[in-house]
């Protein structure tokens, strides 16, 4: 179970979040929504723990650990898995050797046997044939020259290898046309199961119709001022934000 | 033995070095311990060895040291060389247990072994090498390839201008010698293993010469490992000449991972005829002070010539790397990559000139410096230099320093990896740059194997 409490942070000395407070049980899938400047990002980049975003006030509790004490590795270690809105490129980095290297990481903090190359093939070229995604994906450097439906595969293909507790998807329909969010969309839905959470951060309801969440929130001015269910998303697309004081224009 | 090179005899390499800016006062301790080695140093029957050494110590004496006011030195700081007593290190009766190699388990090849710059036979072989395949060290050849020897050495490496190969003639006795016949292909890599053993009471110096030879059509490839052993403070000033012939290709390729405790200053010279190729590789890891200079000279036409490296510092290391490409007839190609990390207040220096005299038109040169830098305190200080005497020529240049990616960074340790083997990770990306213009797999995967051992010493 993961709790927020009053989170606050800043980003260069400007409070971002301003006392957030969520509980995500085990298998919900949770929808943060809300307008441009909300805090949606910063609230993904707290729980993944960057550099930058320091917490004020508040407390985040992960499976009774606390989480903001961890390094974004152990984090990881633990389960959590952000979803980035924009992955980030790395050339000179083998997209395989990435996945190896993260999987190894993780399976050796969780005490499980490191996997062997024979192994490790095994298990991507299944992983990535259920995604869709080609072996030439494999070979090229992370990220490097993909297109922004590759990116976000490769995302759901690291979510997916390195089976998180806790998903974080920031904004992961932006920059998809529909076929790529569709595919997205099974990849994560495939991934939904009694023992994993997720989180869902996203701008516009679209998304929604293809990975439905149990509860949606809305993220206004670093606070949440609404909750409720799948229906929420439908009223918000109807009318905005502008009922929570932020432009739809932003 | 065959002519010597015809356009080496021109003596051109007196590069524009002024001696302005160096220590005569320095020159005396240096000096010293040959008076009393004297007529013990091999050859000393040879009237051109003779002559050579004679000139290499008044030119040392006249000079000394360099300072940083040469400006081929303001970046290098040798001040510190003249407070030690060096003494020629005396041979080392240990046995050497751990040579490096590039060679699988098991495998043996050619491969000639210097201990503090002495032959040693015992640890030596030249087996596997081609029919009419000279390896050999350079004490022997002077009694044996007297003509081959008194026709290359000091031919491409001028003492007039270079204090330091002045010192290296004073004290001339070995080093490894190849010559390659032409048309002659040396599959093996041809291995050269320099050892500074050092102690701790007593610090030492060395002064090797190698003369590379590969004539006309013929190839080769030399891997040279620099290697220390303890923390002993020593010298090893080496200077070493290159002959590529007409289209013959020279892979030249070497590792520095001295001691703590080791100064490592080295000059490579080389000349390169029609059609032939000149590469070289070095990949600096090791020395608490090391300058790699290296100069290399289209003489021919449609020549080409590679000249990279990598250098890794951490620590109060200073890696200076100095070359000087010089494209003198026309359709050459130069080029030029090197990739530097740099870490704690470590510093390093590139200073990379390009020179295009008037007849060599239609000259391809590129050159590119990139350093990362891992610290606050780190230091990088580049000097990019074209001197371009012809109209049509195509020549560029790049030098950036920069630091570690945060975003990528982060990206990796939110899947789990933590911060050093992310930073391994992104270090050797950047490293694989410069890296890839190794030629020869083998030799590639072993520095690549050296990188990584320095990479686990951060942790």
């Amino acid at each position: 179970m993961i709790e927020i409490k009053n989170l606050h942070a800043t980003v260069d000395g400007k409070e971002i979040l301003k006392g957030v407070d969520l509980t995500i049980r085990p298998g919900e899938v949770h929808a943060i929504m809300g307008p441009n400047g909300a805090g949606k990002s910063t609230m993904s980049y707290v729980l993944a723990g960057r550099d930058g975003y320091e917490v004020t006030e508040g407390s985040v509790t992960y499976y009774g650990k606390d989480l903001l004490a961890m390094e974004p590795e152990e984090r990881a270690a633990e389960g959590v898995f952000l979803a980035f809105q924009y992955p980030v490129e790395i050339p000179g980095v083998g997209n395989t050797t990435f996945l190896k290297t993260a999987i190894n990481a993780i399976r050796k903090h969780r005490g499980e046997k490191e996997l062997d190359a024979m192994q490790f093939l095994k298990l991507i070229r299944a992983k990535t044939k259920a995604l869709g995604m080609s072996d030439e994906m494999l070979k090229r450097a992370v990220n490097v020259g993909f297109s922004g439906g590759e990116k976000k595969r490769n995302e759901t293909l690291q979510m997916a290898v390195l089976e998180p507790k806790f998903a974080i998807l920031d904004e992961t329909d932006s920059g998809l046309d529909i076929d790529a969010l569709k595919i997205v969309a099974e990849g994560v839905n495939a991934l939904r199961s009694p023992e994993r959470s997720m989180l869902v951060i996203t701008h516009y309801q679209r998304l929604l119709d293809y990975i439905v969440p149990d509860y949606v929130h809305v993220l206004a001015a670093g606070r949440i001022v609404k909750s409720g269910g799948k229906e929420l998303a439908l009223e918000l697309e109807k009318n905005g934000y502008r009922d929570f004081g932020a432009s739809e224009a932003a | 033995m065959t002519a010597p090179n015809t356009q080496a005899n021109s003596r051109l390499h007196s590069m524009t070095y002024s001696t302005r800016g160096a220590d005569p006062a320095t020159a005396p301790a240096f000096l010293a311990p040959l008076d009393e080695m004297g007529a013990g140093l091999p050859g000393s029957g040879l009237s051109w060895l003779t002559e050579l050494r004679a000139a290499g110590r008044e030119r040392f004496a006249a000079v000394g040291l360099p300072t940083i006011k040469n400006e081929s030195w303001r970046y290098t700081n040798l001040r510190d060389l003249a407070k030690v007593s060096f003494q020629p290190a005396a041979p080392a009766a240990a046995t050497i247990d751990l040579l490096p190699t590039v060679r699988a388990e098991g495998q043996d090849g050619p491969r000639l072994v210097f201990v503090d710059g002495r032959f040693r036979a015992d640890l030596s072989s030249v087996e596997g090498l081609p029919p009419g395949v000279e390896l050999l060290s350079l004490a022997a050849a002077l009694s044996t390839h007297g003509e081959l020897l008194a026709d290359h050495i000091g031919r491409l490496a001028a003492a007039d201008d270079r204090p330091l190969v002045a010192l290296n003639s004073a004290y001339l006795a070995d080093g490894p010698v190849l010559h390659v016949p032409a048309g002659v292909q040396v599959e093996r890599p041809i291995e050269l293993v320099f050892v500074s053993v050092g102690t701790e009471a007593q610090a030492t110096s060395c002064h090797p010469r190698s003369l590379l030879i590969a004539k006309a059509g013929s190839k080769a490839v030399v891997v040279e490992h620099h290697v220390g052993r303890g923390d002993g403070t020593t010298l090893s000033n080496h200077v070493t000449e290159v002959f590529v012939g007409e289209g013959a290709t020279l892979h030249h390729y070497k590792s520095q991972r001295e001691g703590g405790g080791a100064i490592h200053l080295s000059h490579i010279a080389a000349t390169v005829a029609t059609g032939g190729c000149y590469d070289n590789f070095i990949l600096t890891t090791g020395a608490k002070l090391s300058r790699n200079e290296v100069v290399s000279r289209l003489d021919g036409t449609e020549a080409r010539t590679h000249v990279s490296g990598g250098y890794l510092v951490r620590g109060t290391q200073h890696a200076d790397t100095t070359t000087v490409i010089v494209h003198a007839k026309p359709n050459g190609t130069s080029r030029e990559v090197y990739k530097g990390v740099i870490d704690d207040t470590a510093r390093a220096v590139f200073q990379g000139k390009i020179t295009v005299c008037p007849d060599a038109q239609k000259t391809d040169g590129y050159q590119l410096n990139r350093a990362l830098l891992l610290s606050d305190g780190a230091e990088i200080d580049s000097k990019p230099e074209l001197e371009i005497h012809a109209d049509d020529v195509k020549c560029s240049h790049g030098c950036t320093a920069g630091e570690l990616d945060d975003d990528a960074l982060f990206y990796l340790r939110a899947r789990g990896i933590d911060r050093d083997t992310a930073q391994g990770l992104l270090i050797g990306a950047f490293l694989s740059e410069s890296l890839e213009e190794i030629a020869e797999e083998s030799i590639r995967d072993a520095f690549q194997g050296i990188i990584a051992g320095w990479l686990e010493e951060q942790k």
